[in-house]
């Protein structure tokens, strides 16, 4: 016991004399959390629009009319051939077009019917989908107004028998910060809880200072907590920093019990740190343990459901995300702060990880070797 | 004196098909500073690297102290001392520093054996806040020396301890090791340095894994079979392929600045070599008898083999 608290003594000691880390610690949340929470949203403005209006009628004018007054579209520009708005797609400064061709009016009052025409650049499957259901809201009021219109009497009351109320739960405003907010959090505690401890150990390999180490006698239990630990206080102190962000600049709810979201990032943070450690333990230098960890990072994170929900993924990869320590911690964060759930919502995500931390640091240890 | 201390008995080691060791078998007495003398790649490294538990014989066995380094290794790691070729302390840490965790990871304090120490660190003392990181090369290495020696090792082994450090603190160097032991640590050391190979207590000379010959320096240059000169002249470029000319003389390699030629006794002598290299056109000829130190018996050997 006691040569784990000199082991830890000494890791604090560098940590806190390394003149780049300590800025890392409290910069990197400031600046992830400021920059991305606004960055990564989903909500769609001035989608920029190009309007071919062949018809040039009162009723086509109507409609251009009522796509300039929505928030979620901006006429870039207009033009009459079709050619031409496809050449501004193509040079990416409109991705969307409204084609009305002419006798489109004439159509709407004599045959009951007008045919328009959308098109849409789908590069993006997220946004495209979003326009195509913000332009078809809007032509479907245009719609309901020329029914209106044309029979002049208001709609039949058939369409208001069933009345739909909306009502956001966890989230009344559909505030998208909220939901992401946490989502950071987590990358953040990852990225710094196993970058930290993947590189510490291997600066040892490197400097060579692990040789010192072997011929000691350190078990080998010894040195992998003396590793684990220092970093698991700074990965929890910074979840600590960014709630505090969280609460005091974007005032996310903190619904749930806050002991209860700090023991469940422990045993996640275990996970986390001990891959770090294994991927350390199996390479020789800094560059190595960089790349393996970002790339595991990068999979894990992608797959995390931080961006869409991981039940709308396909179901081998519902599957691969059992190993993902990340999906876990993503769905429990969000349960505890905006939902407010108690242990017994959690408790199976709670024990499979504390399983996974058990394996994956007894692993690391095993193939930590002294001896070659 | 004549207990042993550490028993190396055919060992061996190879890396893919590379045969570092090739059966070494060593016996080192008590309090006995042993020199494993041999150039870069002769599996010096190796040897200390299995001694000290890091690596493992693929055959042979070594006791340490009457403990198999395999078996016992964990009993092993805490009565050896081992300061690595490179500088393998933390940089980051201050003298002081490190010197207490070294002491703590074998649960004692720098206090307790500050007697051993007492003679190398008082030089460091000065500099104690200093990170290790900032000392001079003379300084890392006393400073790496106090922390291998700390927990009052029964061995301390010592890989290229003088390698890039300068003649003077070379010197004191081995003037400290010559003080510890007097406390009855084995010291086992590893050079390339043929000069300091006169320091030890006795030396085993080392190639390409195996071993030549142990024996004391003093027993080596005894044993040396030819009489050596060393030549001058002007033209010190040719001299070396002009004096290999000569049928009767051994060797003739680059000491320094001169050339040692050696040869057998009454074989050759003084006036014979210097009309053979007159003859040649050298000029200003300078010609001593010298006595073979380690190097020309090494090199002997290394010819022999």
């Amino acid at each position: 016991m006691n040569t784990i608290l000199h082991i830890l003594h000494k890791e604090f000691i560098q940590i806190f004399r390394n003149k780049t880390m300590l800025p890392i610690i409290f910069m990197l949340p400031i600046v992830q959390l400021l920059v991305l929470v606004y960055a990564a949203t989903f909500e769609m403005k001035n989608i920029n629009m190009v309007v071919v209006d062949q018809d040039l009628s009162s009723k086509s004018r109507a409609l251009v009319a009522k796509f300039e007054a929505s928030p979620f579209f901006k006429i870039q520009q207009n033009t009459f051939s079709v050619k031409e708005a496809e050449s501004i797609i193509k040079s990416d400064k409109a991705d969307f077009i409204l084609n009305i061709p002419s006798g489109f009016e004439l159509g709407v009052l004599k045959e009951n019917t007008g045919n328009i025409q959308l098109l849409i650049n789908a590069i993006n499957g997220t946004t495209a989908g979003l326009t195509n259901v913000y332009a078809t809201s809007v032509i479907a009021d245009f719609n309901r107004e020329l029914i209106i219109e044309s029979i002049n009497i208001l709609p039949p009351a058939i369409q208001q028998v069933i009345n739909v109320e909306y009502s956001f739960w966890y989230n009344a405003r559909m505030n998208y910060k909220i939901y992401m907010l946490p989502g950071i959090l987590v990358i953040l505690v990852t990225l710094i809880g196993m970058f930290l401890t993947s590189l510490n150990l291997v600066r040892e390999k490197e400097m060579g200072t692990i040789e010192q180490i072997n011929v000691s006698p350190i078990k080998k239990y010894q040195f992998i907590i003396g590793k684990l630990f220092p970093f698991l206080c700074i990965a929890l102190f910074e979840l600590a920093f960014g709630l505090i962000i969280g609460k005091l600049v974007f005032n996310i709810p903190l619904v749930g019990s806050l002991p209860l979201l700090f023991l469940f990032a422990a045993v996640y943070l275990l996970v986390a740190l001990g891959i770090g450690l294994l991927v350390s333990t199996l390479s020789s230098t800094q560059q190595q343990v960089m790349f393996v960890s970002f790339f595991v990072m990068l999979v894990f994170i992608m797959m995390s459901g931080i961006f869409t929900p991981t039940e709308s993924m396909p179901d081998w990869a519902q599957k691969v995300n059992i190993i993902n320590p990340v999906a876990y911690f993503m769905e429990v964060i969000r349960m505890i702060l905006l939902k407010g759930s108690g242990f017994m919502d959690i408790w199976k995500s709670f024990v499979l990880l504390f399983i996974y931390a058990v394996g994956i640091i007894s692993l690391a240890i095993w193939k930590y070797r002294k001896v070659a | 004196m004549n207990e042993l201390s550490v028993i190396i008995n055919e060992v061996s080691r190879h890396y893919n098909k590379v045969i570092a060791l090739d059966k070494i078998s060593v016996s080192i007495k008590k309090g006995e500073i042993f020199g494993f003398i041999g150039p870069d790649g002769a599996g010096k490294t190796s040897l200390f690297r299995i001694l000290t538990t890091l690596l493992f014989p693929h055959t042979g066995y070594i006791t340490i102290e009457g403990l198999d380094v395999v078996k016992d290794f964990k009993k092993i790691r805490n009565i050896i001392g081992y300061m690595p070729g490179s500088f393998s302390l933390y940089q980051d840490l201050s003298v002081e520093e490190n010197l207490n965790f070294f002491a703590s990871i074998f649960n004692t304090t720098p206090e307790q054996n500050y007697h051993l120490i007492k003679d190398i660190y008082q030089q460091i003392e000065p500099f104690k806040n200093r990170p290790a990181g900032k000392l001079s090369g003379g300084m890392k290495q006393k400073l790496a020396l106090s922390c291998a020696l700390i927990h009052k090792p029964e061995v301390l082994f010592l890989d290229e301890p003088t390698t890039g450090v300068d003649a003077v603190s070379r010197k004191e160097f081995w003037e400290m090791l010559k003080n510890l032991q007097n406390f009855g640590i084995s010291i086992i050391v590893s050079t390339p340095y043929m000069d300091e190979a006169s320091l030890c207590d006795r030396v085993a000379l080392m190639e390409d894994g195996r071993i030549m010959e142990i024996e004391s320096p003093q027993n080596i240059q005894a044993k040396y079979p030819y009489l050596i000169a060393a030549i001058r002249s002007n033209n010190m470029y040719d001299i070396i392929s002009d004096l290999q000319e000569i049928p009767k003389a051994t060797s003739a390699f680059r000491f320094g600045d001169n050339i040692h030629l050696s040869y057998k006794k009454g074989e050759l002598h003084k006036d014979e070599i210097v009309n053979f290299l007159e003859n040649k056109g050298h000029k200003n000829i300078s010609f001593d008898m010298v006595e073979a130190d380690i190097e020309d018996c090494f090199m002997e050997l290394m010819n022999k083999n």
